[in-house]
């Protein structure tokens, strides 16, 4: 279980997050939605603490991730795989040493053993025979699905989505959600995505969380927040372009 | 008046910010160097690009300066009637001062260049954050076996420079200038001692240090964006010479007063 308490964030003076509380259970899916730049990305890079908050605490299965050094952290940070937005894949190496690497650094397998775990995980993202690719010969998607593979071929307990579906169509898009979901059931790990994409949101989560202000603003089901008639969560659900009036800082619960 | 005295103040502030962080770098460096275990493949690979590719510019850089250093020498001692000079003022120039210099001058531009592009341009595209979500020090995996690889082929790298500038000279002044080639040898031997290698390599040992620092401090502290890695590589490799040309004048000066000539 990851919790989050009070996590506040700033970057050249400017308030990302302020103040986030909230908690991830074991097995469960959650999106977080919220506009450009409301903190999303920042939010899920604090979780495996990429980066260090200002205030708050994250903690990881009981254990308090701020006072750890980054060698302390290296434990901690190989229970996740992160999916990064742009994919994040080594260009200097093929496809199949890109989701080798992982497995490599942990120094206790065999090249056999890595080779079935890569082909393993290559072929249920349907990229085996891209393998020996590098990534400036793979199409947006392929990244995507290759970056999921390198993501979970440590088979890690969470797994991070930082967009996974943008700027894909709309089929691609579908494939990678269902992807996300096959790497639940087939793996059984808890999932934090942040997208923009409710089609995506909807299909994949167990639970959607909004980010709005620089506070989780609120959460429910996928089918609470297809309900609410909170007028912040509606405009970003409905994609409404009108300007909405000032709301509370309180996090609504959505039921 | 007191505006430009606040922005001479945060400009000494933040270089002396980064002259911190950048030797916190070099202790991490340094750490992992010693307490982890060592990534023989990336070295060897980085000692391959960094070493055996910058060969031909080191080749053509310590060759055309003996050359030119031997014509433009027998010039004024020729009308002195010390043509035999030219050997070792060549060979002497060469291994105290012109190859460890120049050399580290092509590396910083060529190598120097380079390490902060890469590792600049790894960082804007989140591939630093993606080793470290992996549980992988960027620093233990990309800057220490390029601070190796340069430790090991810059030395490399300048014999090489004195070799062809020496060689280069002598075949400029023997066969070009006509000067006796027996007095040229021997007066080359005479005066050029084991402490001007010494000298000279150990100089290059330092220079590749700070290469290898300020271009991985770069890459890994890069802007966002193309203008953010275009900045960072050109600031290496300014840098980097700058440290070189500054540095050179007190390794002399402390070698001098160490090891009188």
């Amino acid at each position: 279980m990851i919790q989050i308490e009070g996590l506040r964030k700033s970057f050249n003076g400017t308030e990302v997050l302020c103040g986030v509380d909230f908690e991830i259970r074991d097995g469960e899916t959650v999106v977080i939605i919220g506009r450009s730049g409301a903190g999303k990305s920042v939010l899920l890079k604090h979780l495996c603490v990429l980066l260090r908050p200002d205030a708050g605490r994250v903690i990881v299965d009981d254990v308090d991730v701020e006072p750890l050094s980054e060698r302390a952290l290296t434990p901690i940070r190989k229970r996740f795989g992160f999916l990064f937005q742009g994919a994040a894949l080594f260009d200097s190496m093929t496809l199949f040493d890109n989701v080798a690497f992982p497995l490599r650094e942990e120094r206790k397998f065999s090249e056999k053993e890595i080779a079935e775990r890569v082909e393993e995980v290559l072929t249920i993202v349907g990229l085996l025979e891209a393998k020996d690719k590098k990534p400036a010969e793979l199409s947006g998607g392929m990244k995507k699905r290759a970056g999921l593979a390198r993501a979970c071929v440590t088979y890690p307990k969470y797994l991070l989505y930082d967009e996974p579906t943008t700027g894909l169509d709309p089929i691609r898009a579908d494939n990678i959600n269902n992807l996300v979901l096959r790497m639940r059931d087939r793996f059984k790990v808890t999932g934090v995505a942040v997208t923009h994409d409710m089609v995506s949101a909807y299909k994949i989560a167990d639970r959607i969380a909004m980010l709005h202000d620089g506070r989780i603003h609120a959460v429910g089901t996928p089918q609470e927040i297809q309900a609410t008639t909170d007028p912040v969560v509606r405009q970003f659900i409905t994609g409404a372009g009108d300007s909405i009036k000032e709301v509370s800082h309180g996090t609504a619960t959505v039921r | 008046m007191e505006g430009v005295l606040f922005r001479f103040r945060d400009f000494v502030l933040g270089q002396l910010a980064q002259l911190g962080s950048m030797l916190m770098l070099l202790g991490d460096i340094f750490k992992t160097t010693f307490t982890r275990r060592p990534r023989w493949g990336e070295t060897v690979d980085q000692t391959f690009k960094i070493g055996w590719k910058s060969q031909l510019v080191v080749l053509v850089t310590g060759a055309f300066t003996g050359m030119v250093f031997a014509v433009q020498t027998y010039q004024q001692f020729h009308k002195v009637k010390m043509d035999t000079a030219v050997g070792p003022v060549v060979s002497v120039a060469m291994t105290r001062e012109l190859a460890p210099v120049l050399t580290a001058l092509m590396v910083a531009g060529r190598v120097g260049a380079a390490i902060a592009a890469e590792l600049g341009t790894m960082k804007v595209t989140e591939q630093l954050d993606a080793l470290r979500a992996m549980g992988t020090a960027p620093v233990d995996y990309l800057a220490v076996p390029r601070f190796v690889a340069l430790l090991l082929a810059l030395p490399l790298l300048t014999a090489e420079a004195m070799f062809f500038g020496i060689f280069s000279g002598y075949i400029v002044g023997v066969r070009l200038c006509g000067i006796d080639e027996a007095y040229f040898i021997q007066n080359m031997i005479k005066f050029t001692t084991a402490k001007d290698v010494m000298s000279g390599l150990i100089k290059s040992v330092f220079f590749a240090m700070f290469i290898a620092l300020i271009s991985c401090y770069k890459g890994f502290t890069a802007g966002e964006g193309a203008e953010g890695v275009g900045r960072a590589t050109t600031q290496a490799v300014v840098v980097s010479s700058l440290t070189v040309l500054i540095a050179n004048f007190f390794i002399a000066v402390l070698f001098n007063a160490i090891i009188p000539p």
